[in-house]
């Protein structure tokens, strides 16, 4: 006899098939399911795969000279950059940059055409307003093809030897507001985390708080049960959600909007594993402290809020002030998103990945401490 | 493993107390099943029945008092005791996205059923279910619910049946196939404890207890309970009740007046001041009176007056 009090696995298993076929049932979260992922990598994937033209730059010339009018006219071909205006001085660029008149500024230093005659490689700086770095990022990407073509076409008869060699001039590029730059490869990545986020959380706070809104709950405990069994049964499923959406997402990233996959694809889908482990357990935690469907729907929501603004997603996590930084520590998504990232886009192996991997394994098996601690095993 | 032939009571549990906040919603309960035995549950809507079954199953933890269910401690043994009794909820509770099958296929691995697949067959047939087996459970009408639910927590064949308000809103012919069934188990050594509030239901039960407030008010079989209150009742036919009524009301020898259709059933303790009061009010007035047994529905009704007048009149 004894043996049947402790977990079984019939039960268990029973208890996954369960929640199975109910969610088979459940049109609506069937249709969340993979419209989540789908809405989500279309809205930021498109949003961030608009290629910005025609942005609003300055000039602040202390050298007009055919050539600085050559680059400026490249700049201008480009269609990247417009060009509205001079400026007289830095602190009028800083100004306008600060308060979003423009993009960029362009510094051309006194004696640049003179410096460059005599093969001293002075520099251009421009200035990139870069809060929003998918805004900037294609045009300060296209520069370098830009001075490419003003060294080809400009400089040429008794500078042609300047050609083949290192670039005659260089381009400083001074990305302000924003030190740790985003490309549109870091997006799609995070789109991920958001997702599991977003969808774990609250579907499984759902599970078990719909089990006690429709009274099914009682009955449920009246069966003979463990708590660990109903927990885990009820998680199994949307452990395998997760994983699809996740595959949704990673296929959309590769063939739709063409990240590179670095990094090894089993890595990926170990941290997804243990990112959805973590955020199983919010979700249950939520279950127990919700009285009802809606409150776990507002606990998910309030949980998402931090996880989506604090966790380097929308803004680099290190522009961000220490407070912020202290918050976005304790979210699983913060380290998620740099696993992710490093795994995919920096090819990180085991070492690079640890600092990101044992954060969210401490924060995992506390809150399912917290979760079978919580759990009411009676109706009280 | 308790042996359940050997046991005398299947339900023995004493001084149950259960606040919820800083409401005392059971109070000192004590009360005892015997095997076999059909134990009705009565008491108005929110006096505590279902707080005090949900207690001896285990759903519920009491805040104090001591007792067993099939010999099992109530406090320490509450799996052992999940296992072996079959607990119908008052409110339907079976999930109603699954089908009928799969909700007893459900409850079949829950309880490790052996030929899991055998058991869910026959119960559906013994309920009549079969043709039904693949609707959604939330389809089904209120008879049928309960029908489902009773197979659904027969399935393990427990030996103790806890039955919250099982027939509540079930059409008479339906109740009535319900109660066979139960008469039935019964009879097979199963003992029932099912709260009702249907008086052709507790006539029924072997045993019957009164629950209002929380407090246990009576125990024991139809007989003992209609005795122990020493209430003797006439019966007056007649027209304009409803006045007669008023006045006996007034009078201070008559502990209640019940209209029963067309029939004033007036009750009071002392049988000879009765008698005086009833046949002067009736007098000439053309309406006639009779001295009749006091039935469980006067006891009812009585207890709860009096537990109303004892609380200050809150209901
Ligand atoms: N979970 C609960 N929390 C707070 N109050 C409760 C709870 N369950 C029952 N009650 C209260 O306890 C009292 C007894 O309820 P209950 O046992 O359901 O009565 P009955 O089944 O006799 O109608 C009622 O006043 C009810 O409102
Ligand atoms: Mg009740």
């Amino acid at each position: 006899m004894k043996q049947r009090h402790g977990f079984s696995i019939a039960r268990w298993w029973s208890l996954v098939l369960k929640e199975f076929t109910q969610l088979r049932r459940d049109r609506l979260t069937f249709a969340m399911i993979a419209g989540i992922p789908i809405l989500q990598t279309a809205l930021f994937g498109y949003a961030i795969n608009t290629n910005p033209k025609h942005l609003d730059t300055a000039i602040i010339s202390a050298d007009d000279t055919n050539i600085t009018r050559s680059i400026i006219a490249a700049m201008q071909n480009s269609s990247y950059f417009k060009v509205v205006g001079e400026l007289p001085n830095e602190a009028a660029a800083r100004e306008a940059l600060a308060r979003g008149r423009l993009l960029f500024v362009v510094s051309i230093p006194a004696g640049f055409t003179r410096q460059l005659l005599r093969h001293e490689r002075p520099s251009l700086l421009i200035e990139a307003d870069a809060t929003d770095p998918t805004a900037t990022g294609s045009a300060l990407a296209a520069v370098n093809g830009i001075v490419q073509s003003v060294v080809q076409r400009e400089i040429a008869g008794p500078l042609a030897m300047l050609q083949g060699g290192p670039a005659p001039f260089e381009v400083n590029v001074h990305q302000l507001y924003n030190p740790e730059s985003i490309t549109q490869y870091n997006v799609v990545p995070g789109v991920m985390g958001m997702v599991l986020t977003l969808t774990m959380v609250m579907m499984t706070g759902l599970a078990i708080t719909r089990e006690r809104e429709r009274g099914t709950m009682e009955n449920l405990l009246a069966m003979p049960a463990t708590p660990m069994e109903v927990m885990t049964g009820k998680l199994i499923p949307y452990i395998g959600i997760g994983l699809i959406q996740a595959s949704i997402i990673l296929l959309a990233a590769r063939f739709i909007f063409h990240i590179p996959f670095l990094g090894n694809i089993g890595a990926v889908y170990l941290s997804t594993l243990l990112f959805i482990a973590a955020n199983l357990t919010v979700g249950i935690t939520f279950s127990s402290l919700a009285r009802n469907q809606l409150q776990a729907v507002q606990l998910a929501i309030f949980y998402f809020l931090p996880n989506i603004l604090l966790s380097g997603f929308m803004f680099p996590f290190k522009g961000m002030p220490t407070w912020a930084q202290m918050i976005g520590n304790l979210l699983p998504l913060t380290y998620f998103n740099r696993l992710i990232r490093g795994i995919l886009l920096k090819a990180n192996g085991w070492a690079d990945s640890w600092p990101n991997v044992w954060p969210m394994m401490v924060f995992t098996v506390a809150l399912m401490a917290v979760a079978v601690a919580t759990y009411r095993r009676t109706l009280d | 493993m308790t042996d359940v032939s050997n046991l005398e009571y299947t339900v023995d549990v004493q001084g149950l107390n259960k606040h919820f906040g800083n409401k005392h919603v059971v109070r000192d309960l004590s009360l005892r099943v015997r095997r076999g035995e059909i134990f009705g549950f009565l008491g108005p809507n929110g006096s505590g029945k279902t707080t005090t079954i949900r207690m001896m199953c285990g759903l519920l933890k009491p805040d104090s008092g001591t007792g067993t269910c099939l010999g099992y401690d109530i406090l320490r043994d509450s799996a052992e005791i999940k296992r072996r009794v079959g607990y119908m909820t008052q409110k339907f509770s079976f999930w109603e996205d699954l089908t009928i099958t799969e909700n007893l296929d459900f409850v079949a691995r829950m309880y490790e059923i052996p030929s899991r697949r055998q058991a869910v067959r026959e119960s559906l047939e013994g309920l009549g279910l079969t043709a039904r087996a693949a609707q959604l459970a939330g389809d089904l009408s209120g008879g049928w619910k309960q029908r489902m639910a009773l197979a659904a927590c027969m399935l393990h064949k427990p030996d103790l049946l806890l039955l919250d308000e099982p027939t509540a809103g079930v059409d008479p012919r339906a109740r009535r196939d319900f109660w066979d069934e139960i008469q039935s188990l019964a009879a097979k050594g199963i003992s029932v404890l099912v709260s009702t509030h249907y008086m052709d239901e507790a006539v029924r039960c072997h045993k019957l207890a009164y629950i209002a407030s929380g407090t246990l008010l009576v125990q024991g079989s139809a007989a003992e309970v209609i005795a122990g209150q020493h209430l003797s009742t006439w019966a007056i036919h007649g027209n304009r009740l409803s006045e007669l009524q008023q006045t006996l009301r007034q009078q201070p020898g008559v502990a209640q007046t019940v209209t029963f259709g067309d029939v004033l059933h007036v009750s009071g303790t002392d049988a000879n001041q009765l008698q005086r009061i009833v046949e002067s009010a009736v007098g000439s007035s053309g309406r006639r009176a009779e001295p009749i047994d006091t039935s469980l529905e006067d006891v009812f009704i009585y207890l709860m007056g009096r537990r109303e007048e004892q609380s200050g009149g809150q209901p």
